[in-house]
């Protein structure tokens, strides 16, 4: 049995070490709004926050989260940050088919815990390893500008 | 008079050139001496022979090479591409027909050991005899006892192609003469018996110097450069020497250790390419002991240079001004084409501080990879990818050759190169085009 | 703004209102249909009096259980009005990214007078009667038709229902119903002052008359349609609790990762799965002909297991296929075949012969694959009674009949659970993976879920065709385009899409689309195509036809312009004075991308136009190209006129979402083929634009009251040649195949120079380094 800190939590779960994160809170948890898109940590749509810090749970093993917090989209609304980035998701209308979108508002919301003013080359270091096959970057990038209350630009 | 010491001397010469004729003839086509092999007392038997046999089949690391990526293990097929022509490794399973059933435990020790076949034609190298000759005939038979209890695979393997002369084999014993060890390792009484099991290991079934030791002109080990690193295939094996600078000098026995049981130390990065498989194969399931043992002797290599101006810098400005997260900032904005490649695809899982944010296998910071100025094993990486195995673990780096092009890999390479190691960028597209070739 | 996150406002319909038995409660209660059944097929409805309606026959033979269940007012196949709550809006299209579930129920909820929140939307179960698309003339989600097809009957059957609920309103009062109105679900009396909800009338309204022909609102009245709404289906999709297929969960449900075999025709020959089955949590392992899977508690079990198979397959003589050799086939058909013929006008041999000049070139695009976000999914449980399916699909009744054409059951019997897709793009209109499902799931008695790894997403894909055009142009005395012919050669997507294929000798209308008629005044046209399929399925992928004859022809027309010394745009503008809405949208992208200013060394403008789908859109996009043959786009300016807009924020984004996709594609995207094996895998070698790649982009929409036109590719279809002429326009290098090759566009000697990042100080400490970076460094 391992335990681990779900959004605020302790899940015990019976997983192999090294199932990834991911699929511990799809399959094992039920919490499937963290998603599975590439499992190489290639597109980002799995991306969680372990300790509030940006996490690619399709190739974390669950043994390597120890007692840190783990966050998902289901929860970040609960925080300041990820509430201000969901309105703004939907402020400036940026889901498209909403795959990915998870996996974007996660990084999103870590990218303004650490820089709550970023700009356009700090959204691209945040934001460039999460794939949107709609590709609604232009209002991603418009969206993490209105979280942070930085002036709205054409998006 | 002077017709006659004319008529003398070409005598002479003539019968200089007859012996030599003769010689050579010997030399070259003398049927190869089959000697009788027996085990010791000290030789275990039924199924503790066996199971020692695969031990030391798993520190040769036999399956590597006697295994195609999909095919039946230890059936052989793996293709060698040489500057002159390619070889296939031989069908190793105890198949009567195709593979090595029919051999007799003489003929065994002696292809091991010797580099003879079954029939007495020469061996290449690629099959690396030169070291496997200093492992005890105790050692190799009981590799040959383990063999024998593999599944036969009724499969042929392909012919060699190879040009001429090289498709000669009664030439390698010229080869061997120059590059034979003239006996196998002797113990030294000098040193500790766990020096002595990590010599015979390194040097015997390890074959570690097969490839971090150059090559000459005849592809004979430079015995002078003795694991100073060399590249084969497109890969580089770095310097194991105790060179402070470019060899393994500043690890500790324990790094080393840890380094060969998981193909991972912290601060010193991960192994990849061939590495990578050795560790995945063998070394990861070798005992503490034995790996121990290795890394004490290995400690001990006397210091040769490696790769000018490949210090490993542990922690180079800009890494040391990034956070997992995010760049240093005076890289931001720079538009480089390397920078954004490094973002979208690889920052997610090494970090902008080389941590390895996933696993530490991801880890760049310390690795001689990043810090190697000619970067050979880094646009390899990219292109290919990487994969370690082990029984406590690994991880994966998939192949980035496919999708971007020679100038976006030496553009993330240099990237990579001067963020991670400090070193100025020096890959150019068409350095890139020859590492995919020489890497295929 | 917009409501609270959390509450999802469009709900998924409850298994239970999905059986056969409910969707004949559903509709028994209303007394009409307003599916698309009726109003597409208006006259022949016409002749039959309503209790005769077809649809209506085949679903009240008075089954045991009709009645109870929905009590409210059900007028046809879009809406329920129940006597409390929320009404619900049942949309025939299938949300996939585009918004449709917003648009169709703003269409609804004009006529019907209510507002967004006043409804929840549900997807439409598999009804060919009731939602058969009257452009596709199926059930299905494709083409850039649903806004163009469902405008029309949804506003008709919103119209009507209101009509009839106004009527119930005025009998109660005793009033005439001219003196009522509805505005947002509630019926007023001018008269009386007084007001009731819809879901009062719910009873009453039963015993109205069905309406024909209510006229409808006029542009001027319209008080939802050409707003920018909040999208219905977008708060779920912000906190996670949106459920797309791969989402789903059953009761006692397994999960099934496949290997499919590497080839496509090959056959599984042998298995060894002892190892499989000593995986803890690995419960199964099935064959089927082609495929293995492995089923297990969760997907990563299942994956282990699968890693442990050791498996022998047949490529039973396809492992002799490679997409050179399929190229090199479309090219000699080409040259040797027999062309089907698409479109002639005047004489085109002729017009040839006196052309003043002759512009002539081959053009070649490559397979392409999906790689939707969401990796293809399906749960499956097959009951002896019949079957469940839950999966995201653009086609529900194909899901239907390939489900129940597995299982030898009548199609009614397979209940198709339609869920939110994470990514469409022409994948999910085919039904060959819930096939596959049925086939796996048949064989066990639990629900079984099978997800393909992105790896087997990508190489099981069903591709965009490769194709080979030769395209040839007679230009006139004033440089003009008198005559083009353009030479199609590929396979037929109708033919791998139809179930009873495409006779050879017929004419696939998708595959000289876009270059049969062009936005231009050209006389003298001979548009033909020699169809070659090749030895791998093909499908519809976004923009179809024209993604890849607009390519070929814009491309092209920038070739005709530039061999006469014309500026693109001045060129098309010359060829554009039938055309007035082309020529509009042309002339404003020009302007607004600064045409013509000033620009960089290595950096050009690139224009495409087309017209699409009913929809007319120019695209300029402008791009800078590096000495090592880098493309970083800089700025794309799009400019449409898609008739008439119902979520004009919706538009937008399907123009920058569609942009970017081409030029994703455009940039990186080929299938390639050795061995009969694909050889890309996952976004390691199939490579997507990333947000740091993306330029600034703006969409531009031409205010119109004409009938809608589509948008939900149109954007796709202007990428390539945009991008492509932009490229020309820097480097002076025409590439007539796709993907762009970088290679080819690296300044002579660059290969020998080293491709550095700008200089940064190396020397300077790490402290002088990190100002201003982003804080919170320590991992």
């Amino acid at each position: 049995m391992t335990t681990i800190l779900i959004n605020g939590e302790a899940r015990e779960v019976d997983v192999p070490p090294d199932m990834p994160l991911l699929w511990v809170l799809r399959d094992v948890v039920g919490l499937t709004g963290t998603k599975f898109g590439c499992g190489i940590a290639q597109c980002g749509a799995c991306t969680v926050h372990v300790d509030g810090k940006p996490a690619r749970s399709c190739v974390l093993p669950v043994s390597a989260v120890g007692n840190r917090a783990v966050t998902t989209v289901e929860a970040v609304g609960e925080t300041e940050i990820g509430r201000r980035v969901q309105e703004a998701w939907l402020g400036v209308e940026v889901v498209q088919c909403g795959y990915c979108q998870s996996g974007q508002i996660m990084s999103a919301a870590a990218l303004l815990g650490r820089n709550p003013a970023p700009d356009d080359a700090a959204i691209d270091a945040a934001m460039s390893g999460n794939i949107c096959r709609c590709a609604t970057y232009p209002r991603i990038r418009a969206a993490i500008k209105r979280a942070a209350g930085l002036p709205a630009e054409t998006v | 008079m002077k017709g006659s010491r004319l008529r003398r001397f070409g005598l002479i010469a003539l019968v200089v050139a007859g012996l030599l004729l003769v010689a050579a003839i010997a030399f070259f086509a003398w049927p190869a001496k089959l000697e009788a092999v027996a085990p010791s007392p000290a030789q275990p038997t039924g199924r503790a022979l066996v199971e020692k046999g695969r031990y030391l089949a798993t520190a040769a690391d036999c399956v590597a090479c006697h295994s195609t990526p999909n095919g039946e293990p230890y059936a052989g097929g793996l293709a060698f591409k040489l500057p002159f022509g390619t070889i296939y490794s031989s069908n190793i399973t105890p198949d009567r027909k195709n593979g090595i059933g029919a051999w007799s435990d003489a003929e065994f020790v002696r292809a091991v050991r010797h580099g003879v076949r079954s029939d007495g034609q020469q061996l290449y190298p690629a099959f690396p005899y030169t070291a496997y000759t200093h492992m005890s005939t105790d050692d190799v038979l009981a590799i040959r006892a383990y063999l024998n209890t593999l599944r036969p695979v009724n499969q042929a393997v392909a012919v060699n192609q190879l040009s001429f002369p090289f498709n000669q084999r009664y030439l390698m014993r010229a080869w061997k003469l120059l590059f034979m060890p003239r006996q196998p390792l002797q113990p030294d009484p000098n040193q500790s018996a766990e020096w002595n099991r990590g010599a015979y290991l390194v040097e015997g079934a390890g074959h570690c110097a097969e490839c971090h030791t150059p090559r000459n002109l005849l592809f004979g080990l430079k015995s002078g450069q003795k694991f100073a690193g060399a590249t084969t295939q497109g890969w580089k094996a770095y310097n194991l020497t105790s060179d402070p600078e470019t060899g393994i000098g500043d690890w500790s026995v324990d790094e080393i250790t840890r380094y060969l049981a998981t193909g991972h130390t912290p601060g010193r990065g991960a192994a990849a390419g061939s590495m990578g498989e050795a560790v995945s194969l063998s070394l990861s399931r070798l005992t503490p002991q034995d790996l121990r043992a290795m890394a004490v002797y290995l400690k001990t290599i006397p210091p040769k240079p490696g790769t000018p101006g490949s210090k490993v810098n542990p922690n180079p400005p800009l890494m040391a001004a990034s956070t997992p997260f995010a760049p240093a900032r005076a890289e931001v904005g720079s538009d480089a084409v390397g920078l954004r490649i490094f973002e979208g695809a690889c920052a997610s899982c090494h970090g902008w501080d080389g941590s390895g944010t996933h696993s530490p296998y991801g880890e760049l910071r310390g690795a001689q990879t990043v810090n190697d100025p000619e970067a050979t094993n880094l646009v390899q990486v990219i292109l290919h990818g990487s994969e370690i195995r082990t029984p406590q673990g690994g991880a994966s780096m998939p192949s980035f050759g496919r999708a971007y092009n020679d100038a976006e890999i030496a553009a993330v390479a240099n990237y990579v190169l001067r963020h991670f190691g400090g070193k100025a960028a020096t890959v150019t597209p068409e350095r890139v085009a020859k590492a995919r070739r020489e890497g295929e | 703004m917009h409501g609270p996150i959390g509450r999802p406002a469009y709900g998924v319909l409850e298994p239970e209102d999905l059986s056969v038995a409910s969707r004949r409660r559903f509709l028994k209660a209303g007394t009409f249909m307003f599916g698309f059944a009726v109003l597409a097929r208006a006259g022949k409805a016409a002749a039959q009096s309503q209790g005769e309606e077809p649809s209506l026959r085949a679903i009240t033979p008075g089954g045991p259980e009709s009645g109870a269940a929905f009590d409210g007012f059900a007028p046809g196949g879009f809406i329920r009005i129940p006597s409390q709550g929320k009404i619900t809006f049942i949309i025939p299209s299938t949300e996939m990214g585009q918004g449709i579930y917003t648009g169709e129920a703003m269409l609804l909820a004009e006529e019907l007078e209510v507002t967004l929140d006043q409804v929840e939307v549900v997807p439409a179960p598999p009804n060919e009667l009731l939602y058969s698309q009257p452009i596709l003339k199926s059930q299905a989600t494709g083409g850039s038709t649903s806004t163009r097809g469902a405008w029309g009957p949804l506003r008709q059957a919103g119209a009507a229902a209101r009509t009839m609920l106004i009527a119930a309103a005025a009998q109660r009062w005793n009033v005439a119903t001219d003196t009522c109105f509805a505005d947002q679900g509630r019926v007023y009396c001018r008269a009386n002052g007084q007001s009731l909800p819809y879901g009062a009338l719910v009873q009453a309204v039963r015993a109205q008359p069905v309406p024909r022909n209510v006229p409808l609102k006029q542009p001027g009245q319209f008080k939802l349609i050409g707003r920018s709404l909040q999208r219905v289906d977008t708060p779920s999709k912000v906190n996670g609790t949106a459920v797309f297929g791969i989402d789903v969960k059953v009761p006692d449900m397994k999960v099934a990762v496949m290997e499919i075999c590497p080839a496509q025709g090959g056959r599984l020959r042998s298995m060894e799965d002892r190892g499989a089955r000593t995986v803890p949590g690995v419960v199964d392992v099935l064959r089927i002909d082609n495929a293995v899977a492995v089923v297990a508690d969760h997907f990563w079990a299942a994956k282990k297991g699968l890693e442990q198979l050791e498996l022998r397959w047949d490529f039973a003589g396809h492992e002799k296929v490679s997409s050179e050799r399929i190229l090199a086939d479309l090219k000699h058909a080409s040259e040797n075949g027999k062309p089907i013929l698409g479109r002639v006008l005047g004489d085109a041999d002729k017009a040839m012969d006196d052309a003043d000049s002759r512009v002539e070139a081959v053009y070649e695009l490559p397979f392409l694959a999906h790689a939707t976000m969401e990796p293809m999914n399906t749960t499956v449980h097959v009951r002896p009674d019949g079957c469940d399916i839950w999966v995201g699909t653009q086609a529900p009744t194909a899901v239907q009949g390939a489900a129940a054409k597995v299982l030898g059951i009548p199609p009614e019997r397979v209940m198709v659970h339609n869920h939110l897709i994470g990514g469409g793009f022409g994948r999910r209109l085919v039904a060959e993976s819930v096939t596959q499902a049925v086939q796996f799931a048949r064989q066990v008695p639990y629900p079984l879920k099978v997800v393909q790894t992105r790896e087997q997403d990508i190489r099981h894909d069903l591709f965009r065709p490769a194709y080979y055009d030769r395209i040839a142009a007679g230009l006139g005395p004033d440089g003009l385009v008198k005559v083009m012919t353009d030479r199609i050669t590929g396979g037929s997507v109708l033919g791998s899409y139809l179930p009873t294929g495409l006779p050879d000798g017929t004419l696939d209308s998708d595959a000289v689309e876009g270059a049969d008629r062009t936005p231009y005044s050209i006389p003298n046209v001979r548009v033909d195509w020699i169809r070659r399929d090749p030895p791998i399925k093909v499908n519809w992928w976004r923009g179809v036809g024209p993604a890849h004859n607009v390519h070929v022809v814009e491309s092209f027309i920038d070739e005709c312009a530039h061999s006469v010394g014309r500026d693109p745009v001045e060129y098309r503008l010359a060829m554009l004075k039938d055309n007035p809405r082309s020529y509009r949208v042309l002339e404003m992208a020009a302007r607004r991308s600064g045409w013509g200013k000033p620009l960089p060394p290595r950096t050009g403008r690139g224009v495409s136009l087309h017209d699409s789908f009913g929809s007319h859109l120019a695209l300029v996009c402008e791009a800078h190209v590096t000495p090592a043959g880098e493309v970083r786009l800089r700025r794309l300016v799009a400019v449409i006129d898609c008739g008439q807009t119902v979520n004009p924020n919706s538009v937008q984004a399907q123009i920058e979402g569609g942009v970017l996709f081409g030029i994703s594609a455009a940039l990186y995207n080929a299938i390639t083929i050795q061995e009969g094996q694909v050889e890309q895998s996952n976004f390691n070698d199939y490579r997507q634009l990333r947000i740091n790649e993306t330029p600034p982009i703006e969409v531009h929409i031409v205010q119109s009251t004409d009938d809608p036109g589509g948008v939900g590719e149109a954007g796709t279809v202007s990428a390539a040649p945009a991008l492509a002429n932009a490229i020309f326009a820097a480097t002076g290098v025409r590439l007539r195949r796709l993907p762009i090759d970088r290679a080819a566009l690296m300044e002579k000697g660059a290969g020998k120079r080293v491709i550095a990042p700008p200089a940064v100080a190396l020397g300077l400490g790490a402290a002088a380094l990190a100002w201003g970076s982003d804080t919170g460094g320590a991992a």
